[in-house]
């Protein structure tokens, strides 16, 4: 009876120790799976992108289609021009939005704008892309590099909304207190002890608007529109890396595919290195 | 937020008073009502306070002294930290909170028309329960944010009243060396003494301290105690507790509050060994509470 009941014990000790192995086992296989394709991606690209990458990939302008040799610089810094320009107008917004949606929830417009964000970081790109167009660009009568700021604007204003009122969310109500109990009107509150208790958070939200929009051709394709010359007219069309990636990988040449590659790799660095950059900027300073 | 301009006491709230016929016995003792205007620092009259529909705090009528301690007293919930939050107008910061009644600081109703909170917070400071330091602050901005928040930028003004304050806190000595290191590095004890300096610098009449010392441990209670004897010299302290021991050893005046009701108001002494109320007298033997 003893033994009997022992074995039994055995038996479910055995099938418990296995269920928990194979849950394992899957768990790290998921996780593999996951990190797996990210090296795939970095890896394709590298290998395919580093080769074709010169001083004179980075420094020169585009050449007609055929002629050897020629870059991308025009489009590197149409695109950091375009996205600079979309973050200053979307961190205001943002941030204006995010600091109402928290210091004012009486208000319940509050949760209907921080829906509203919600759905919109939703929005596919080309739609953003297609409203920026008939947004700006019908009335100006031409596309623009404003236009395709404006378009980015719209995809980092939500992300920046979102992530900013998660960062004020979490600064302690007491701190709060303690400021209006110096007798500190509300909004040098927000100023004064709010913001920089969240400025972690508010720059990584920044970061994270910046690097997504970095990488979107589709809302350029109606704004920016791309341009095969030295310009840095925001007035007037502008060459971005992304487009340019879209227009040289579905072009017909052999050497524009390498440099589509190489531009891939090349934005793939910029935000790599932004990244790595804001973390050590982050973890340098002090306070939690 | 939603009580700029308050009415004053209405009628309806006295009348609708749930248990009318206990009202003799929870009414509070009236104190002496001979206190010479310049020794009367806060005078509430007919104070309820709400959060929504619910009245925490029902119908206080309570004299605090210049330059005295006076501890509120009572069992947990019993309205003394709402009541307190009133007397700095931090109620109504709370979503829902609301104020009916005079508070009157030197003879001018806090709640009256035209009243900015903001100077009411000014000239009634606040230490609060749990040691709220600011995290992006050194220990010098920490004390000074009074004022550098409210934009002031005279440094020499600062730096004066920064070490005044701190030395008033008798934290001067542990962190004179250190001004620059983070509010946070200090300890619990610190940090609350830390609190006291902030709100001491911007020179208040009345200081407020909602339970100072719950979250320490006892030597750094005991320093705190200590230093609210020093403090009284200059500014009138009012001080919840629920440490009874802790308000006999502090206060010149208790007031026992019990289920949003002042029950009896009186010396401390007086309070302590001769309790006029029943209510009072069971809390204070630790029958309940």
């Amino acid at each position: 009876m003893v033994t009997q009941r022992n074995a039994a014990e055995r038996r479910h000790y055995q099938f418990r120790r296995a269920t928990e192995q194979l849950a394992g086992v899957g768990m790290v296989l998921c996780a593999a799976v996951t990190v797996f394709f990210l090296l795939m991606i970095l890896g394709y690209v590298v290998y395919h992108g580093a080769s074709a990458i010169d001083w004179q990939f980075l420094t020169a302008l585009p050449l007609p289609p055929g002629e050897p040799g020629g870059g991308i610089a025009n489009a590197l810094v149409g695109s950091v021009l375009v996205v600079a320009c979309a973050i200053l107008i979307a961190m205001p917004v943002g941030l204006g939005a995010a600091i109402f949606v928290n210091e004012f929830p009486s208000a319940r417009l509050g949760r209907v704008v921080r829906f509203m964000a919600e759905v919109l970081t939703g929005v596919p790109s080309i739609v953003v892309g297609l409203f920026a167009y008939a947004l700006v660009v019908r009335p100006m009568g031409s596309f623009s590099g404003l236009s395709g700021s404006i378009a980015y604007a719209f995809i980092m204003v939500p992300i920046i909304l979102i992530t900013s009122h998660e960062a004020f969310r979490l600064v302690p109500p007491s701190l709060r207190e303690a400021s209006l109990a110096l007798g500190v009107p509300k909004w040098r509150t927000i100023l004064g002890v709010v913001l920089p208790v969240s400025r972690k958070a508010l720059l990584t939200g920044a970061v994270l608007a910046f690097s997504r929009a970095l990488g979107e051709a589709a809302p350029m394709l109606f704004t920016a529109f791309g341009n095969p010359f030295w310009n840095l007219n925001l007035g007037k069309p502008i060459a971005t890396v992304p487009m340019l990636i879209y227009t040289y990988a579905t072009g017909p040449y052999d050497d524009w595919h390498r440099k589509a590659w190489a531009a891939s790799f090349v934005l793939m660095i910029v935000v790599l290195v932004t990244s790595v950059m804001t973390r050590a900027f982050l973890r340098g300073q002090s306070d939690e | 937020m939603n009580n700029g301009g308050l009415q004053m006491k209405d009628e309806r709230f006295v009348s609708d008073r749930e248990n009318p016929e206990n009202d003799d016995k929870s009414r509070p003792s009236k104190p002496e009502p001979s206190i010479a205007p310049e020794q009367l620092r806060l005078k509430v009259e007919g104070l309820n306070v709400y959060y929504g529909d619910f009245r925490a705090v029902t119908d206080i009528d309570l004299q605090i002294r210049t330059n005295k301690v006076t501890a509120l007293i009572g069992p947990s919930g019993c309205g003394k930290s709402t009541f307190i939050r009133c007397l700095n107008r931090m109620h109504e910061v709370t979503p829902g909170g609301r104020v009916e009644g005079r508070v009157l600081l030197d003879g001018q109703d806090l709640y009256g028309p035209g009243v900015d909170p903001v100077d009411v917070r000014r000239r009634v400071g606040m230490v609060f329960q749990k040691p709220n330091v600011f995290p992006s602050m050194s220990i010098q901005d920490n004390v000074a944010s009074g004022y550098k928040l409210n934009g002031v930028r005279d440094h020499k003004l600062i730096v004066e009243k920064v070490q005044k304050s701190l030395k008033g806190a008798a934290l001067w000595d542990e962190v004179k060396d250190k001004l620059q290191q983070p509010g946070t590095s200090l300890s619990g004890g610190q940090q609350q003494r830390l609190c006291i300096a902030r709100a001491l610098a911007v020179d208040p009449e009345v200081l407020l301290m909602d339970e100072p010392c719950s979250a320490l441990d006892p030597i750094a209670t005991a320093k705190i105690e200590e230093l609210i004897h020093e403090l009284k010299d200059s500014v009138t302290i009012v001080i919840v507790t629920h440490n009874m021991q802790q308000a006999a050893r502090v206060s010149d005046y208790t007031a026992f509050f019990y289920v949003g009701e002042l029950v009896e108001f009186g010396e401390t002494g007086t309070l302590f060994t001769t309790p006029q109320k029943r209510q009072t007298e069971d809390y204070i033997t630790g029958r309940f509470g």
